[in-house]
């Protein structure tokens, strides 16, 4: 039984969806190596969150929908339109960084061409303001969805809670998804929250709350899209708990081996959804051993090209520090 | 032009209204801001009849829910206005404030803004006690991105409403709830902006200039009709504009006397008068004629309950008018 | 083909160094870009660094376990041009450069400042002009109100006094250092200036006096100068307009002052104790001095322009030397004064001197001057006077010796010597002697407690 099937997508788009779970871990290795030569100051990654992201993200859709992302977002961003050389550019700082324009740290994403809203580093305060966008939606019988994203740590924040519950109090067409990857930096899940699931908070505020294995990928798109499908048919908000695997230390400036048991960094592979996601497209005869190699092979060479342009580009100049602090 | 006799409060309320007709973008909400109520001190009440629960709505006791609901709003081509019941509830909702909608415009180098309104009645002399009199319009001063301002007459809460929705930028707007149904005063019925960024020099005088705003420009301004009788005249100016400050007008009205007096019926130390004293004190060193003062409350946290301690802590018109005399007389 | 180096790259917010645990490559790998070269260890983090180069690897210049700074040297490895990224090719504007292009940028820059001035924004104008002074636009000069309160409190005329600040502004230093009796002509007060403004233009601010510098940095092999201040400038031209103008004589006697000695001992601890100053030699001197010049009066004038001027008040200049230079404030109407009251007001004007709050009033309006040079054990000396003054008297140090009894038998007796200077056009040597046999006859006097108040 071929069980991406299920997931009611096509073998093109099932590709489609590989590559770019493949681009956001070979993109996010490309950051890491820049921050060790010294060419960014920082990296903070979303390795082992990619099959839950990206199959997430085909849940919506990008040209109207909109998409408030937290900081391990990229490869969901790159489903919603942003290309590696935007991601790059942020991370070097440029001019051109369609997210800050080189004026926030490497990974907070954003792209108003794109729909993905700007966020902060004081984590979780992009939640009040999905609400606000989602709003919009019901003000202007507009029929986008809003999608926004936290970690596990960051969804205890007062400001989640306010949130979630005004949406459900509005039924506002959203969708709000934890990306619980079982650490806060160093602090594991019994020392963050003590439901038996985060998802469990959903009904709390008064719609539904389910968890979901992010490295199944048809187990997740189907999830998302029934929530989006909700969201859009008027049905009110979801919260998805997204179970993934977080394979790298929390930051550059981290690292997990001294509060990470070696078991659990052992198992660390077993548990990654980027080696199942390939397992499960070879035994169901999507692509070949040799297929891997080759997407693996050209997206390398995209992200040389990608880097070598990014890096081409102006940073900005030292005059621009006071522009559009206030309108005019 | 035709005028209308209007308190502080309906001019607000007026300036709203004028705005949410004019402009469908304009929405308002907040703590008891929707239904027949309107509002703890009814600046919204009968708006939500007016144009609907969908565009004057309640929330629930949440600010920072608030905080970020306007931005999410403004984001998607809103005006909103959010409305913070007291000036001291706002405390909450300041990561929204300074993390979201003071750095929105900045941190996408203009491609994202937030253009909000953020209401806040706040100051002392109602028994409210520390947490129903504070001052707080410190606490988000400095913020660049941000604009602060206060009207200290109706004519000018009309006119700063209007022109605070109208903007682009995230504006906090507050309200001395002393004044809500205190001042009164014929205000054009036509549609009118006061500038965001501009102080008003609301009186001249050559022998010292009083800067203030809110209660305790109203105290100076009485002050100073009964020191014109003494022979005392003082050039009193409106702040207004709190952040950013107008300094040319500060500036320029503290020069003008060489004797400056800042009031504020905030805390002494580190209100907002700290820093328009710092600014003189850079720009205007070689006119002045005494040394720069300041009165304020004391600095004890915020304004307590008991009617004595309340008046310890008011700057009242006595207080502002020996200040006054005293400096004249330096 | 060329040789990059490879640098120990930030390894965490507030880190400043690491090591290396292990070295992944050796001289003469074949590596490409993004390969790991090595691990490093840092306090934050453990992690490959990556290499910025493809190419032939050359050295390895640290070794494992080295603690190094970030941004140290690690590797050299030899790349075809080719192989290089973008930015080494300087494509890129925003490319880091190599050395040698970047000092060229850097001189390029330079010589582009050079030729345009930069454009002052609005704000930093406006700032400027609220502190210049506006005396090259010819209106009054404006003074911070600090400079005019010291002014006001001493008494300064601002108008003398010459500004060290930015376009010659007058600073708050300048007026607290300004001393009127040591006035200086224009020209020399310029240059004085000048010396200061370019001390500070090269040195870092707030440079010690000339002296004090020249007394701290001690004795050199080579020979050096330092330019005198403005106070000592106005030391010498005084010094060599008295010594010109005035022809001098000197004359000294020495007094028998074994009486002074033994009553200060008997009554200087219960002094103290009331009057709050101790009760030093020089007050004594000073009330027999006083006393004799009101029956010399001829001691107590100026020459001016053919006329003796005869003063109608006795101001006795007093001279203070402090670690830097010479004082010399005046005990008005020294004649009010009992030897206690002398006390006092020499006490108070030598504490003003040492902290250099003596204003120009302190120091104006002598008629004659006693100089304490005892107090540094001289026991003779040759006292230039103090223009236009006509005297001055030196009181040396006080010590036992010696001297033969009426009965032709010797005794100890606390013996001074006193030296005076006078100004030969007006005091000739019989004047100069009665006056100085006056005041010993006076020293002789004091001998009770009673003398003291």
């Amino acid at each position: 039984m071929k069980k991406l099937e299920a997931s009611g997508l096509t073998t093109e788009e099932i590709i489609q969806a590989y590559r770019t779970i493949l681009l956001g871990r070979r993109l996010d290795e490309r950051l890491w190596q820049l921050t060790r030569i010294g060419k960014t100051s920082f990296n903070i990654s979303g390795q082992g969150h990619e099959v839950g992201q990206v199959a997430m993200a085909m849940a919506f859709q990008p040209e109207k929908d909109y998409f408030l992302p937290y900081y391990r977002d990229m490869s969901a961003c790159l489903v919603w339109g942003m290309t590696p050389k935007d991601i790059l550019l942020g991370s070097l700082g440029k001019e051109d960084d369609p997210s800050s324009h080189g004026r926030q740290m490497p990974n907070h994403y954003g792209s108003k061409e794109h729909n993905i809203v700007s966020h902060s580093s004081t984590v979780s305060t992009q939640f009040p303001l999905a609400t606000g966008v989602a709003y919009g939606a019901q003000l202007k019988k507009a029929d986008y969805v809003t999608l926004t994203a936290t970690g596990e740590g960051a969804a205890n924040q007062g400001e989640v809670q306010e949130a979630m519950n005004f949406a459900g109090v509005k039924k506002l067409p959203m969708v709000f998804v934890i990306e619980n990857n079982g650490y806060a930096i160093s602090v594991g899940v019994d020392e963050q929250y003590a439901n038996e699931k985060m998802s469990d908070r959903g009904p709390a505020y008064g719609f539904p709350g389910i968890q979901v294995n992010g490295n199944d990928f048809a187990e997740t798109y189907l999830a998302f899209k029934k929530a989006a499908d909700n969201a859009r048919s008027g049905k009110g908000p979801t919260l998805i708990e997204l179970m993934v695997t977080r394979l790298t230390s929390h930051s550059a400036d981290d690292d997990h081996s001294i509060y990470r048991t070696k078991e659990d960094l052992a198992g660390l592979r077993e548990k990654d959804g980027l080696t199942l996601f390939e397992k499960q497209l070879i035994e169901e005869g999507y692509l070949s051993q040799e297929e891997l190699k080759a997407i693996d092979s050209d997206l390398r060479k995209e992200i040389d090209q990608a880097t070598e342009a990014a890096e081409r580009m102006p940073d900005p100049t030292a005059d621009s520090i006071l522009d559009q602090v206030y309108a005019d | 032009m035709t005028m209308a006799m209007m308190t502080y409060l309906e001019a607000i309320k007026k300036g709203i209204e004028e705005e949410m007709a004019r402009d469908e973008r304009v929405v308002i909400f907040g703590e008891d801001v929707g239904g027949v109520k309107g509002g703890v001190f009814g600046v919204t009440k009968g708006l939500a009849e007016k144009f609907g629960e969908e565009r004057c709505f309640n929330t629930p006791l949440t600010e920072g829910q608030i905080g970020g609901l306007a931005v999410g709003l403004g984001l998607v081509g809103y005006r909103p206005i959010g409305e913070f019941q007291f000036a001291d509830y706002i405390l909450p909702a300041v990561n929204q404030l300074i993390s979201e909608a003071s750095r929105m415009r900045y941190r996408t180098k203009g491609d994202w803004t937030a253009p909000v309104v953020y209401r806040a009645p706040y100051g002392g002399g109602v028994r409210g006690g520390l947490y129903h009199s504070q001052s707080t319009e410190k606490v988000l001063f400095g913020q660049p991105g941000l604009r602060i301002v206060t009207p200290s007459s109706p004519h000018d809460a009309k006119g700063l409403i209007k022109a605070a929705i109208r903007c682009d930028d995230p504006v906090l707007f507050y309200e001395h709830k002393r004044l809500y149904r205190l001042l009164k005063e014929d205000v054009p019925e036509e549609d009118y902006t006061v500038p965001l960024d501009k102080a008003n020099v609301v009186r001249e005088g050559e022998d010292l200039t009083v800067i203030a705003y809110g209660m305790v420009l109203n105290h100076a301004l009485k002050a100073a009709e009964t020191l014109s009788e003494e022979g005392i005249e003082a050039e009193i100016v409106d702040v207004r504009s709190l952040y950013p400050l107008d300094k040319e007008t500060l500036v320029k009205a503290a020069k003008k006397t060489g004797k400056v007096l800042l009031v504020t019926e905030d805390n002494l130390e580190g209100s907002i008068m700290s820093e328009i004293s710092a600014v003189i004190a850079e720009e205007a060193l070689f006119d002045l004629d005494a040394p720069i003062r300041r009165l304020a409350g004391p600095d004890s946290p915020s304004m307590p309950y008991a009617i004595a301690l309340e008046r310890a802590f008011l700057v009242d018109e006595d207080k502002v008018r020996t200040a006054m005399r005293e400096l004249a007389e330096f | 083909m060329s040789i990059e180096t490879i640098k120990m790259p930030h390894l965490g917010e507030s880190v400043t160094e690491a090591s290396l645990s292990l070295w992944i490559v050796k001289a003469g790998d074949q590596i490409n870009k993004y390969d790991p070269i090595a691990e490093a260890v840092s306090d934050k983090v453990t992690t490959e660094i990556p290499s910025n180069y493809t190419g032939v690897v050359k050295d390895l210049l640290i070794d494992t376990d080295m603690d190094v700074a970030i941004g140290t040297p690690i590797m050299t490895i030899e790349t075809a041009d080719a192989g290089k990224s973008p930015s080494e090719n300087g494509n890129g504007k925003a490319a880091k450069m190599q050395t040698e292009e970047f000092i060229d940028h850097l001189n390029e820059e330079i010589d582009k400042a050079g030729s345009q001035p930069i454009e002052r924004t609005t704000e930093s104008v406006n700032r400027e002009s609220a502190l210049h002074s506006d005396k090259e636009k010819g209106h009054s000069p404006r003074y911070s109100p600090a400079v005019m309160r010291i002014s006001q409190e001493r008494g300064i005329d601002l108008s003398e006094v010459e500004g060290t600040g930015k376009h010659g502004r007058i600073t708050r230093k300048d007026v607290l250092q300004f001393n009127p009796a040591a006035k200086p002509e224009a020209g020399m007060n310029t240059k004085v200036a000048d010396t200061v403004a370019k001390r500070k233009q090269n040195d870092q601010p707030d440079r010690m006096p000339a002296e004090q510098e020249h007394a701290h940095k001690g004795f050199q092999a080579t020979e050096y100068s330092v330019p005198a201040d403005g106070i000592r400038k106005a030391i010498a031209k005084k010094m060599v307009q008295s010594t010109t103008e005035i022809p001098h004589a000197w004359m000294m006697v020495e007094a028998d002052v074994s009486n002074i000695v033994a009553l200060r001992e008997k009554t200087k601890d219960q002094f103290r104790e009331q009057e709050g100053v101790s009760l030093s030699y020089f007050p004594f001197f000073v009330k027999a001095v006083v006393q004799a010049l009101k029956k010399h009066p001829v001691i107590n004038t100026s020459w001016k322009e053919g006329s003796i001027i005869y003063h109608g008040e006795i101001n006795l200049s007093i001279a203070v030397a402090t670690d830097e230079h010479l004082f010399v404030p005046v005990i008005k109407k020294a004649d009010g004064y009992s030897i206690s009251g002398l006390s006092r007001e020499i006490s108070r004007l030598a504490e003003l001197a040492r902290r250099g709050k003596l204003t120009s009033a302190d120091m104006q309006g002598g008629t004659m001057t006693l100089n304490n040079t005892g107090s540094f054990g001289s026991i003779q000396s040759m006292g230039i006077i103090n223009h236009p003054q006509a005297a001055i008297l030196q009181v040396e140090s006080i010590s036992k010796r010696f001297v033969p009894t009426a009965d032709g038998g010797f005794k100890a007796a606390d013996m001074v010597n006193l030296c005076l200077s006078i100004d030969h056009r007006i005091i000739d040597g019989l004047q100069a002697g009665r006056f100085l046999q006056t005041v010993k006859d006076n020293l002789n006097r004091y001998s009770s407690e009673e003398d003291l108040y």
